[in-house]
């Protein structure tokens, strides 16, 4: 089977200061994959460059079995490649809804899928009922807590109706039923065949949703595997504990 | 056109010192929308500004424009820190500098102007010094002494500038605050402040800057407005907030101009800085120096 | 509203304006009524790009100027009837806004700023050293005394100006409430997170800057025969690049209904302050009723209206973008 996602060698580097070293990843349909790191390991370069927002120098991306060089970002969320901020970035002047709307009218349309605008719209109700945020869904993002403002942030990555999904610390700040709603939601997106890529903090939720997990520090990957073998890792243990 | 050696020579002379001014008329952006990342297209109308001010004093009180100049520098400081502190309150703090900070100072470029216009009219305006008139002769070098002075103290500026920054705290901390506010904040430097201080000074060197202009060349309200290109061009060419950059960046400017004015005729002179700027962001939007 | 409604509305609206002025017995009031009427335009234009998109344009008077010496140098050639000038006016300056937009909109907003100043020069350097259409001593356009059926010759240019108003409040509706729409406040918004959610942002910003330009080059496109004598230095003039800020920032930004509001009021009054007071006076009153607004009140007139009423943004009917504080903690 091929892999959705398959990163060589990708380097990146901001003037003399080397982000991200030799980084190769294959990524399977279907997979459930943890990133982890400590602060500053390069998690957010990594997929800000495996989403366009970014250019790396070294390496290539092949997505979906295409290879993805080159392509602006939008085209890479067109192509199914979506992903949550880690600072979440709302449309201050949209209202919830709106917010929702935009993947679905920009990502979603250009696949040639012909929707109404009754069927957008409730699409975008049902996205914000499962997040919790359906009660504001008319409201701007600035009445929202930060909490809530993640949530939107993953919701309307989804609306993309990505292939692959990557949530960039879409839990900090919740609460512990608020991480298990977030991962059942997840797990329900990849029962329907979305691939996850989960970047987090919360050493819980991250062992308990990967299926495989993968370290970085400083820049590069030191580790690759089942999430029980690669946590006894000792560099890995290194990094996180001395 | 008549090609000569001499010709040639004078122009890329000429050029050079022009570009030593330009350089002085560009430092005040270079720290502003270099390094503080604010779009100050005002700034040509605080240099006219201080080119009136010259002009008041000189002919009321006969004082020599640049000592007028130095004198009033803490004056114009205090009026970019009160600019600042009315730009952040408005725009900054609401992440509204785009669109509105941007027309905040469009709106103050024009007020300055038509204010002046109102007060002076539209009639050029001299100085008279010491200075202006006199002509050094170096070999088939023809160099007026009214643009070599503004030249060397332009330089003498920049080169205070550049120490202020690399040597002082208050100098580093600017520096900083462009890159990481909150490693400042950790420090308890308030990056507002230190902010508030540069755009200070950056308004500061426009008193400067206003004294050489109105020695170079006699100046009307509109004066202005052909600065602002070559102000950016300055700077997106030389690096943003390099200042070694600016200078190189001005003087080629100044060749460049000189050459095409002596061999093409002065009326195409504008297009030159607005064309290189154009250029430059196309090409290279990091500059020579890039960043 | 559905759109053909709104232009049945505006119709009828504009033949009252017309008769209104032929009733008001004056031409005068046709002449004056051009220029509010050009800056309803104008204004308009400048809003697709600056208010929806949040680009700010520097140099509208470089294509309201490219419009203008279209029509000189076709006139020099063969008098086209007006019509056909607006659409070489507004072709010649959407293509122009294109290229433009090609070469900076890939550089952050402020860079897009100070290049449309550089380019507004460097139009005006070449228009200059241009001695087909005039140069800077200028060109001279025989403004025909009557036109059938119309009659007197003003009279014809106030109605194309009148037209041309309404269809750009109309294309600035047309745009709001459509995809295109939502694709620029996400470009206003956060232009990163909107290429992220598949928005093709330099495509869009490109539409943006070619619209604008192309409606800008079509009030331009008539000015020489409203005007008869054109020169470069008023043509350029920058009063058309603040007027055309001023106008939209006073008015309000997030809608069709700003620029038209901020056109008309501060266009009337400075008809009126050009025959009571100075201009230079005047163009003082528009830099510091622009910067008042701005600090005051970023969203406009439209903006404290709506505060006044504060009704909540969907008791309107359609979508309103309304500008927020943004909180300090989101980037």
């Amino acid at each position: 089977m091929t892999d959705l996602l398959r990163i060589d060698n990708l380097g990146k580097r901001f003037g003399g200061f080397v982000a991200l070293e030799s980084i190769s990843l294959s990524v399977p349909a279907g997979e459930r994959l943890g990133l982890i790191g400590p602060n500053g390991s390069g998690k957010s370069t990594l997929v800000n460059c495996i989403c366009g927002t970014l250019r790396n120098e070294q390496g290539s991306v092949h997505f979906d079995g295409r290879s993805i060089d080159g392509f602006a970002a939008h085209e890479r969320t067109r192509m199914g490649l979506s992903r949550s901020f880690q600072l979440p970035r709302p449309f201050v002047s949209l209202s919830l809804l709106d917010n929702i709307r935009i993947p679905l009218l920009y990502a979603v349309a250009a696949r040639g899928t012909h929707r109404s605008a009754h069927d957008i719209e409730a699409q975008c109700v049902d996205l914000l009922r499962e997040v919790g945020l359906d009660a504001k869904a008319r409201r701007l993002p600035r009445d929202l807590t930060q909490v809530e403002m993640r949530k939107l942030e993953l919701a309307r990555a989804m609306a993309a109706e990505p292939k692959l999904l990557i949530a960039d610390e879409s839990m900090a700040g919740l609460t512990h039923s608020e991480v298990e709603d977030i991962l059942a939601l997840l797990v329900r997106l990849n029962e329907k065949g979305v691939t996850i890529v989960l970047i987090e903090h919360i050493m819980r939720a991250v062992m308990s949703f990967s299926r495989r997990l993968v370290v970085l520090v400083s820049g590069r990957k030191i580790a690759d595997g089942q999430p029980d073998e690669v946590m006894r890792n000792p560099e890995v243990e290194r990094a996180y504990l001395g | 056109m008549i090609f000569s050696f001499d010709l040639l020579i004078n122009a890329v002379a000429s050029g050079i010192l022009i570009g030593g001014f330009y350089a002085a008329v560009t430092c005040g952006v270079s720290i502003s929308f270099g390094i503080l990342d604010i779009v100050n297209i005002a700034h040509p109308a605080f240099i006219i500004l201080g080119s009136y001010v010259a002009y008041i004093v000189n002919t009321t009180f006969g004082v020599d424009p640049i000592v007028t100049a130095i004198v009033a520098t803490p004056l114009f400081y205090v009026l970019g820190a009160g600019i600042y502190q009315v730009y952040y309150v408005s725009f900054e703090k609401r992440g509204q500098e785009s669109l509105r900070g941007l027309a905040f100072f469009f709106g103050l470029l024009f007020i300055t102007e038509v204010s002046l216009v109102l007060y002076f009219g539209v009639d050029y305006r001299y100085v008279d010094a010491a200075y202006i008139g006199p002509s050094v002769h170096f070999g088939g070098l023809d160099m007026p002494l009214r643009i070599l002075v503004p030249c060397l103290v332009s330089l003498l500026l920049i080169a205070i500038l550049q120490l202020i920054l690399k040597r002082t705290f208050i100098g580093r901390a600017i520096m900083a605050v462009a890159q990481d506010h909150f490693a400042l904040r950790l420090m308890a430097v308030d990056p507002v402040r230190i902010k508030r201080i540069a755009f200070g000074i950056s308004i500061a060197t426009a008193s400067l800057a206003g004294a050489f202009l109105i020695i170079i060349q006699p100046v009307e309200p509109s004066v202005g407005r052909e600065y602002i290109g070559r102000i950016f061009a300055i700077c997106v060419l030389g690096g943003m907030g390099s200042l070694p950059g600016t200078v190189i960046a001005a003087m080629l400017l100044g060749i460049v101009e000189s050459l095409t004015s002596t061999f093409y005729g002065p009326s195409w002179a504008p297009a030159v800085s607005f064309g290189l700027l154009l250029l430059t962001l196309a090409v290279r939007p990091s500059g020579l120096m890039g960043r | 509203m559905r759109t053909p409604l709104f232009l049945l509305i505006c119709f009828v609206i504009a033949a009252a304006v017309f008769a209104g002025a032929i009733a008001f017995g004056n031409d005068y009031v046709f002449f004056a009524g051009y220029v509010v009427l050009q800056y309803v335009v104008l204004s308009t234009a400048w809003n697709i790009l600056g208010g929806y998109c949040g680009y700010v344009n520097f140099g509208s008077a470089a294509f309201f100027a490219l419009g203008a010496y279209s029509t000189v140098a076709i006139y020099k050639f063969y008098p086209l009837p007006i019509p056909l000038l607006l659409v070489v006016g507004g072709a010649v300056s959407g293509l122009v806004g294109f290229g433009m937009g090609y070469l900076t909109l890939r550089l952050r907003g402020a860079f897009f700023a100070i290049a449309t100043l550089a380019l507004a020069v460097v139009m005006e350097t070449l228009v200059v050293n241009w001695d087909y259409v005039g140069g800077s001593r200028g060109a001279y356009i025989v403004r025909p005394e009557e036109i059938y059926p119309i009659g007197n010759y003003i009279r014809y240019l106030f109605l194309i100006m009148l037209l041309l108003a309404v269809a750009a409040i109309t294309i600035a509706r047309l745009i709001e409430r459509s995809r295109l729409g939502y694709g620029f406040a996400t470009i206003r918004d956060d232009e990163l997170a909107a290429e992220a959610s598949g928005v093709p942002t330099l495509r869009l910003k490109l539409v943006a800057t070619t619209i604008s330009g192309a409606l800008m080059g079509m009030a331009g496109a008539p000015f020489p025969y409203y005007i008869g004598y054109l020169q470069p230095s008023s043509t350029f003039g920058l009063e058309y690049a603040v007027n055309s800020i001023a106008m939209p920032l006073i008015g309000g930004t997030t809608s069709w209904v700003g620029p038209l509001i901020g056109a008309v009021l501060l266009g009337s009054l400075q008809q009126i302050a050009t025959v009571t007071i100075s201009s230079a006076v005047n163009l003082l009153i528009v830099g510091c009723l622009l910067v008042g607004f701005v600090i005051v009140a970023p969203n406009g007139i439209v903006g404290l209206v709506h505060k006044y009423l504060q009704r909540k943004p969907d008791d309107f009917v359609g979508r309103r973008h309304v500008e927020t504080e943004s909180p300090e903690t989101v980037p």
